[in-house]
């Protein structure tokens, strides 16, 4: 049978299960909403407001579910509003495809109307790119895109299709479905040697990242950890992985990381790092997280091994596969003296710093948010303070129900991931935790939000401040607080009902439970002006490119 | 660590943007190609790339790793110096007069380099061999006032039984 491009896309979408596409209309995919238009019976496509909101709703929606986001734009503008979306999905590994229109192909470099290189543009930032200027060309490469997005270490693929090729035909050959991705196996020599290294460890240590919750190995993890008594700490991105309440999970390390966590991680002379890059804000100084400690790294893209920190030992391996050898080798079980260190650390007063509960603060507000929200409801952030609050006080029990921004930080991530989240989790009740700085940023997407009824509670922790780069000014610039007090009027109430969403205020502690209760109760989406100290600080901080020595505990 | 010289081979798909793609990496990684070369191979869908590099063995491996991961690269290896040929091609414009030719021809005669144009102010040169060598006939040329020169870039291959395959044929 003969079909034209876009309803060639329109099959590839079946072939590869997506029911759920974000995007935007335009001039240069006129032809592919066409097809989706007749297509609503069995694909559902999100409009947003701006495709930078899309590309982050296929992200959250990605992170969420596990499966491929997918982000449609026009040419142009379109193309490139799409940029921050597709970067901040290649600096966390999250599988995704963005379908991008572009100006016929006679057209091509002729600086076009709505015309861009949007190929050359996300070359740097996807694991691959195409532009298909052949619709014959156009179903196979489209299952290689979906197969590279999720092969290996996820990450995002973008596919620009020139309009005349979305309008030419030609046959079209039903694949059998999408293709399990190949596993490398493991290396029987490699994995010896690591073996070896847990057998000789006195005190090891076991440092999650998010490599662990995308291949879907927090239970085998744990089962390490148990098996071998060894802590379990995590970077941002392994946070939710580990069911906080396991009684081996110490919480975050890293520039905020908890207490125990990082000292921990300091006394260990073993780390086994797993699904992790060890970014600079997780390390700190390099050559002082090198002392004292060999690495054992597992991950499965070759590149990451000794790039930031020197692996003793690694393994190139599928981390579910890693876990399965290493649990199968019957380890020996750490000392006791080792996890009574650990417990004695956990239990130590500077692992759990409160802030003064006799004001409403961030940390009583995440525990009440925390206490209503179901274990696997999503918990969206944006970027700065707020997010490290809900590292540090939020307890995540469940795998892919942390949703943030980790490698680019991008403010204005919340709302789209949060939507996108919301509607991959079968609509769940979402928490979004922004700030107004964030907040700002993709405040309009909360339009999409109402549009489409999502349940989502919005809670703005507003400090009329851009509080984390404040705090570097009160701590390294001697309080010259330039360009971070907002002094903006707004009215978060109003402008809720303005979006035709529900606005509340939250001023006072004693008014807290009753606000949030009011919140919950609510179908959403309800935004919460939650009013805190503009001098409130993220606490432990150690500074950036120091060492665990230089661990700030109070301000 | 020391700076070693690293010769790269690498099967691409011979397709618009790959060149882009690898000298973009080396760029962004902040590793800097000393020389590049590129054409098509036996095969009309794959190109063979030689890039001539520095680095430590951190950045040895780093680009081993980073190419490797390029969806392009069908094979990447890291050339064993004492199993390749490596060569380079040099064509060289000199000011030559009458009186002044003799001087460029003994040079022409001592790195068996090829007269290739000749006028009467001035002569060009070929000459292929591996770097130094092209590097020593410049250095000779050079006080007789060199006009132009145009590198190749250094191209290598296997000796013997060390053939490149692409990751599938492998």
């Amino acid at each position: 049978m003969k079909l034209s491009g876009a309803q060639i896309l329109m099959e590839i979408f079946k072939e590869q299960q997506v029911d759920t596409v974000f995007g935007y209309p335009g001039g240069a995919v006129l032809n592919i909403y066409d097809e989706i238009y007749k297509s609503s019976d069995w694909l559902k496509h999100i409009i947003t407001c701006h495709e930078q909101g899309a590309s982050h709703a296929a992200d959250g929606y990605a992170r969420a579910t596990g499966k491929t986001g997918v982000v449609l734009a026009t040419s142009g503008p379109g193309a490139t509003n799409l940029v921050t979306g597709i970067a901040t999905a290649y600096l966390d590994s999250t599988p995704m495809v963005a379908i991008t229109g572009n100006v016929a192909c006679s057209l091509i470099g002729r600086d076009s109307f709505q015309e861009v290189d949007i190929k050359g543009i996300t070359m740097p930032i996807t694991k691959h790119n195409f532009m298909v200027k052949d619709v014959t060309r156009l179903a196979d490469t489209l299952r290689e895109a979906f197969s590279i997005a999720t092969s290996d270490r996820p990450g995002p693929v973008l596919v620009d299709i020139p309009k005349d090729v979305q309008i030419a035909t030609c046959a079209f050959t039903p694949a059998k479905g999408a293709q399990a991705p190949k596993v490398p196996a493991l290396d029987a020599a490699m994995l010896a040697q690591a073996e070896k290294l847990i057998r000789e460890a006195k005190r090891p240590f076991l440092y999650v990242g998010g490599g662990v919750q995308i291949a879907g190995a927090g239970d085998l993890l744990i089962k390490l950890a148990e098996t071998i008594g060894a802590p379990i700490g995590a970077s941002m991105m392994g946070l939710a992985t580990v069911p906080h309440r396991h009684p081996l999970f110490l919480g975050m390390t890293g520039m905020h990381g908890r207490y125990a966590a990082s000292i921990a991680l300091d006394k260990s002379d073993l780390i086994i790092a797993v699904g992790t890059r060890f970014s600079d804000r997780a390390t700190g100084n390099k050559q002082e997280f090198s002392k004292n400690h060999k690495v054992l790294h597992i991950d499965i893209d070759p590149a990451e091994i000794s790039k930031n920190i020197p692996a003793y030992v690694a393994l190139v391996a599928d981390v579910k596969l890693a876990l399965t050898a290493l649990i199968d080798a019957e380890l020996p079980h750490s000392a006791p003296e080792w996890l009574a260190e650990v417990q004695a650390l956990k239990a130590a007063p500077d692992n759990h710093l409160s802030m003064d509960a006799s004001i409403l603060n961030p940390e009583l507000v995440l525990r009440a948010a925390n206490q209503r929200l179901p274990q696997d409801s999503p918990v969206a952030t944006d970027v700065g303070q707020h997010q490290m609050w809900v590292a540090q006080y939020y307890h995540f029990q469940k795998p892919r129900t942390f949703i943030t921004s980790g490698g680019l930080g991008t403010m204005g991530f919340g709302m789209g991931a949060a939507m996108g989240a919301c509607i991959g989790s079968g609509l769940k009740k979402t928490l979004l935790i922004t700030s107004d700085g964030s907040f700002h940023m993709n405040m309009n997407e909360l339009a999409t939000a109402v549009a489409n009824r999502l349940p989502l509670i919005i809670l703005v922790l507003n400090n009329s401040v851009l509080g984390m780069v404040r705090q570097w000014q009160t701590m390294f610039y001697d309080k010259r607080y330039s360009n971070t007090t907002m002094n903006r009027p707004t009215d978060y109430c109003l402008l809720a009902q303005a979006f035709g969403a529900k606005g509340l205020r939250l001023e006072t502690l004693d008014k807290m439970d009753s606000v949030l209760d009011k919140a919950f109760s609510l179908p959403g989406p309800v935004v919460v002006d939650v009013r805190i100290n503009r001098d409130e600080m993220v606490l432990p901080m150690i500074p950036p490119n120091g060492t665990i020595k230089e661990m700030i505990l109070r301000g | 660590m020391e700076n070693q010289r690293l010769i790269i081979s690498l099967l691409v798909n011979n397709e618009s943007g790959v060149l882009t793609r690898i000298s973009g990496l080396f760029a962004r990684r902040g590793f800097n190609i000393d020389s590049l070369s590129v054409g098509e191979t036996e095969n009309p869908r794959i190109s063979r790339i030689t890039i001539q590099a520095a680095g430590d063995e951190y950045v040895r491996s780093q680009i081993m790793h980073q190419l490797g991961k390029l969806h392009d690269v069908k094979k990447v290896a890291l050339m064993d110096a004492a199993q390749t040929v490596l060569r380079e091609l040099l064509l060289v414009k000199v000011h030559a007069n009458p009186d002044t030719r003799g001087q460029v021809l003994d040079a022409v005669t001592v790195f068996r380099a090829k007269v290739i144009d000749l006028t009467p102010t001035t002569m060009t040169m070929e000459l292929t061999g591996e770097c130094t060598k092209l590097d020593a006939f410049i250095t000779y040329l050079d006080p007789l006032g060199i006009i132009e020169v145009c590198r190749t870039g250094v191209t290598a291959i296997g000796r013997g039984d060390y053939v490149l395959k692409t990751n599938e044929e492998e």
